[in-house]
């Protein structure tokens, strides 16, 4: 259970000069209350939340969690100031440090708000008794008597009022209240959750002001453009930079060594080229001449890669789930239906490639990045340059897109170890071929599904087997089988089947993996929804109809192994409001009207992915091999939402997101070597071929909130080739769809 | 010796004239509001106008820009308040922000050459901005917004 205690904190040593002397500062510590296996932290009591008052009256949130395009630089400060009583107006945002004492700062698995929304209330409400009590000795009334409202304490028997920045110091000597005694807001009395606030960077970034990591500059800086073995795990043997030095500009050339096992997130190693612009540098860079060892992933070819993967999966793997008999289901059955998917390695690509300034001065290290974790960059930097985490300073900026790959601080790393070798700051800037040679890919799945029908076509018996090599390769290469991976959508299928196995086969690892947005929910989703449909047409079955049978009756699942299900779970699997997405998403698409002809149809897909329910329909057109995305309908239960402008934001980007994933995202490898290398050939989703509109439908909810920048993409690949069967009688099993229409 | 205008303001160059126009600006003049996305010409994150017309900045030399008057994001109106940046305010366009001002600078050239774009010239003239986020639908509302026409 989740559980806060709020605390007056020394400002010693806090936040270096965010506030002033005479401010009064609070602070609230967070346990998660609940995390996916893919980013579970130590469980320790670490203040997390902080809110500063003023003796001007302005109040300070610290955005602990790192903004990447989801606005939680805005919604979580918008929950403390609601509780809070703040005026918006008055409110400042100061990006916190990386610093153990917030709790997780790793924002990723659509954590933030449904980790921190309860800690965030606990924050404001605690300063808001604590000036009412101010304002109440100071008028020497009863407490009952004064209450907060836009930034001001008001008796409501005098109508007497006292603003926030005349209570800080005497509320600074009020007694902390215990959890019990705070109040908070109705949902009625709300001004700020629920409703929509511009993104606190906004002005910003129109203007082209904004700092991203791209655009961190301290004085003195040098810039760094480094080749990296191009073959994952690949040595250096010699080279000659006689070549580069003839570029105007750069004035040196320096190696980093290469990783130890297992490679977790420590730089490659390579040759960096030093130069007094990036531009210099990467020219410098390309007249390099390298002698690599290759080392042991020379041969990775993807082809034969996938053959391995597939025949892997086509024999009996690891059971992870097992309900009823399976395999005694499959020899009484009549109709058997099986069929294989495949969706290859993925990169990020977020629009601003990795980057990172560092300086090693005096023992210590201060960088200014653009990272999802601030605290990893601390932990891999120490170990790099050889000092302790509590000497890296890391400044965190906005991030022009994260996706999950700005979680792992190897460039971080990179510039620090180059800055400890020059003796000056060092800027490290990855151009976009090393952002997709060198990614932590998004893992290749092989998967094979099996399931026998009755007469209706309803699935008696239900086989999945998923093949891909497992994130935990970071932490030892030569793990091969999936964890964490699979509770997300394979072992929490919630289709009402009385024999279930679902199985997970063993990979080899050759390049680095990672998470990508939504992760191993990608696969997956693809796989069970699009076989689901492949069911439902063999019966000739109407998909949505099909789809409810098969989710069964509204029930409540517990996925929590039996030991750990002590007291209700916030958190459980709820089949009505699975149910529930898929009714909405087909009435407001226009479902049971809009029947397929000339080329276009509508496809359904429903998954539930960090705690959110989405049912997607997707119309297609598809035209002589071409396929256009004429609308998108996204229905989701999310719980409860702080901004549903940002909600909608996260859906919209979503369905381009899955749409790049379904139509064209591929990685693949020859000879060790990444074949792709720029949007050329990784094209993701333009304005002309994304799709033109989605819609999204919130479902009003007061659940506890749950994760939003990611459940929007699993749906999106078996939608849309759902409604490709549908439109077309193509059925696609192995993504992207790419050439496959022609 | 290359001399231009950025932003109104004379400027004098004596650095290798192969440099592209996106680092002279980022790294030697610290106008950093037109990104780095893909150094290729592929993705639009280093949109600039040059005399008023998009051009991709990282790969323009600076060569190409002698005499030239460059307008970046930072120049494109003097208090944020040019009507496709006003548009983009009320549609809430950006999520991580980083490729909005190529975004926007394109748009401004598209809205310069044809004041009242229909879809197709929408699709046409953006295609060459990636938005990773995939706030496109957000953009063509905006588009519209600020030449006012139908969303």
């Amino acid at each position: 259970m989740k559980s806060e205690s709020i605390t007056l904190v020394s400002r010693r040593g806090f936040l270096g000069g965010v506030f002033s002397a005479g401010a009064l500062v609070l602070g609230a510590a967070a346990l998660p209350l609940r995390s996916l296996a893919a980013t579970t932290k130590d469980a320790t009591w670490q203040p997390s939340v902080y809110l500063g008052l003023e003796p001007d009256g302005r109040v300070i949130i610290i955005a602990h969690r790192s903004e990447m395009g989801t606005g939680i630089r805005t919604a979580l400060p918008m929950i403390v100031a609601e509780e809070l009583e703040a005026d918006w107006k008055r409110v400042k945002i100061e990006q916190a440090i990386g610093d153990k004492k917030y709790g997780s700062q790793d924002t990723d698995g659509s954590e933030s708000i449904r980790d921190f929304y309860d800690p965030m209330r606990e924050a404001g409400a605690t300063a808001r008794v604590m000036l009412e009590g101010a304002a109440a000795s100071k008028w020497g009334v009863p407490v009952s008597e004064c209450q907060a409202k836009n930034h001001e304490v008001i008796h409501t028997k005098s109508d007497r009022k006292l603003g926030f920045g005349e209570l800080v110091a005497l509320a600074s000597k009020q007694p902390v209240p215990k959890k019990e005694q705070l109040k908070f807001k109705s949902p009625a009395e709300y001004r700020y959750v629920g409703k929509n606030v511009p993104i606190t960077d906004l002005d910003d970034i129109l203007a082209g002001h904004a700092v991203f990591g791209m655009d961190a500059r301290v004085p003195g800086m040098v810039y760094a453009s480094i080749e990296h073995p191009p073959v994952f795990g690949g040595k250096l043997k010699s080279f000659d930079d006689a070549e580069s030095h003839k570029v105007r500009g750069v004035s040196k050339t320096l190696t980093i060594p290469p990783f130890t096992p297992p490679y977790g997130f420590q730089p490659l190693g390579g040759v960096a080229v030093i130069a007094d612009n990036t531009w210099a540098a990467m020219q410098g860079r390309r007249k390099l001449k390298v002698d690599w060892d290759l080392g042991p992933n020379a041969s990775l070819d993807s082809a034969a890669y996938k053959k391995t993967l597939q025949d892997t999966a086509r024999k009996a793997c690891k059971v992870a789930r097992n309900d009823g008999d399976v395999d005694a289901a499959f020899k009484k059955a009549g109709k058997v239906h099986e069929a294989e998917y495949y969706v290859p390695h993925l990169a990020h690509a977020s629009m601003e490639p990795p980057v990172a300034v560092a300086e090693f001065k005096n023992g210590k290290v201060e960088l200014w990045t653009s990272t999802q974790n601030p605290q990893a960059v601390q932990d891999t930097v120490a170990k790099a340059v050889g000092i302790k985490p509590e000497d890296v300073t890391c400044h965190v900026t906005l991030l022009g897109g994260g996706f999950g790959r700005k979680s792992k601080p190897d460039y971080c790393a990179e510039a620090a170890v180059l800055s400890k070798q020059l003796g000056k700051p060092v800027k490290v800037v990855w151009s976009r071929e090393d952002d997709i040679r060198f990614d932590f890919y998004h893992a290749v799945a092989a998967m094979y599904l099996k399931a026998a029908v009755d007469e209706k076509g309803r699935p008696t018996a239900w086989l999945q087997r998923s093949v891909f090599p497992p994130i935990a390769s970071q932490d030892n290469v030569a793990e091969k089988y999936g964890s964490f991976e699979l509770d997300m959508g394979w072992n929490d299928v919630p289709f009402d089947i009385p024999n279930f196995r679902a199985e997970c086969g063993p990979a080899d690892t050759h390049i680095r993996i990672g998470w990508m947005r939504s992760v191993a929910n990608i696969p997956h989703a693809f796989a069970v929804q699009s076989f689901t449909d492949e069911l439902a047409a063999a019966a000739g079955r109407d998909r949505v109809e099909y789809l409810l049978d098969v989710l069964g009756k509204p029930r409540k699942i517990d996925l929590r192994a039996p030991a750990d299900r002590k007291g209700p779970d916030p958190y459980i699997l709820d089949v009505a409001r699975m149910r529930r997405v898929v009714e909405i998403a087909a009435e407001q698409s226009g479902w049971a009207k809009k029947k397929p002809g000339n080329g276009r149809a509508l496809g359904i897909a429903v998954h539930r992915s960090f705690l959110t329910y989405v049912a997607t329909v997707v119309e297609v057109e598809v035209d002589k091999g071409n396929i256009r995305i004429p609308s998108v309908h996204m229905a989701l239960d999310t719980g409860k939402v702080i901004h549903p402008d940002r909600v909608r934001a996260q859906l919209e980007g979503a369905s381009v997101f899955g749409a790049s994933i379904a139509l064209m995202g591929e990685i693949t490898a020859a000879n060790g070597r990444v074949s792709q290398s720029n949007f050329n050939n990784y094209p993701v989703a333009r304005m002309n071929e994304a799709p033109v509109e989605t819609h999204v439908h919130i479902v009003p909810s007061s659940a506890p909130p749950a994760g939003v920048g990611e459940p929007g993409v699993p749906p999106m690949s078996p939608a849309i080739c759902n409604a490709i069967f549908a439109a077309t009688g193509k059925r696609i099993r192995d993504l992207p769809i790419k050439k496959q229409l022609a | 010796m290359i001399q231009l205008t950025v932003n109104g303001s004379m400027r004098e160059y004596d650095g290798d004239p192969a440099m592209p126009v996106l680092w002279y600006l980022r790294d030697l003049l610290e106008l950093t509001g037109a990104k780095f996305g893909c150094g290729a010409g592929l993705c639009g994150a280093c949109t600039v106008h040059v005399e008023g017309k998009a051009i991709r900045s990282c790969v323009t030399n600076m060569s190409d820009v002698a005499g030239k008057r460059i307008t970046t994001i930072e120049g494109l109106s003097a208090n944020g308040d040019h009507p496709l940046q006003k548009a983009w305010r009320a549609a809430n366009v950006p999520q991580c922000g980083y490729c909005q001002a190529g975004q926007i600078m394109q748009a401004a050239s598209l809205l310069t050459q044809k004041p009242k774009p229909t879809d197709h010239d929408i699709d046409e003239a953006m295609q060459g901005n990636i938005c990773r986020c995939g706030t496109y639908q957000r953009i063509r509302q905006a588009v519209k917004m600020a030449a006012g026409v139908r969303a």
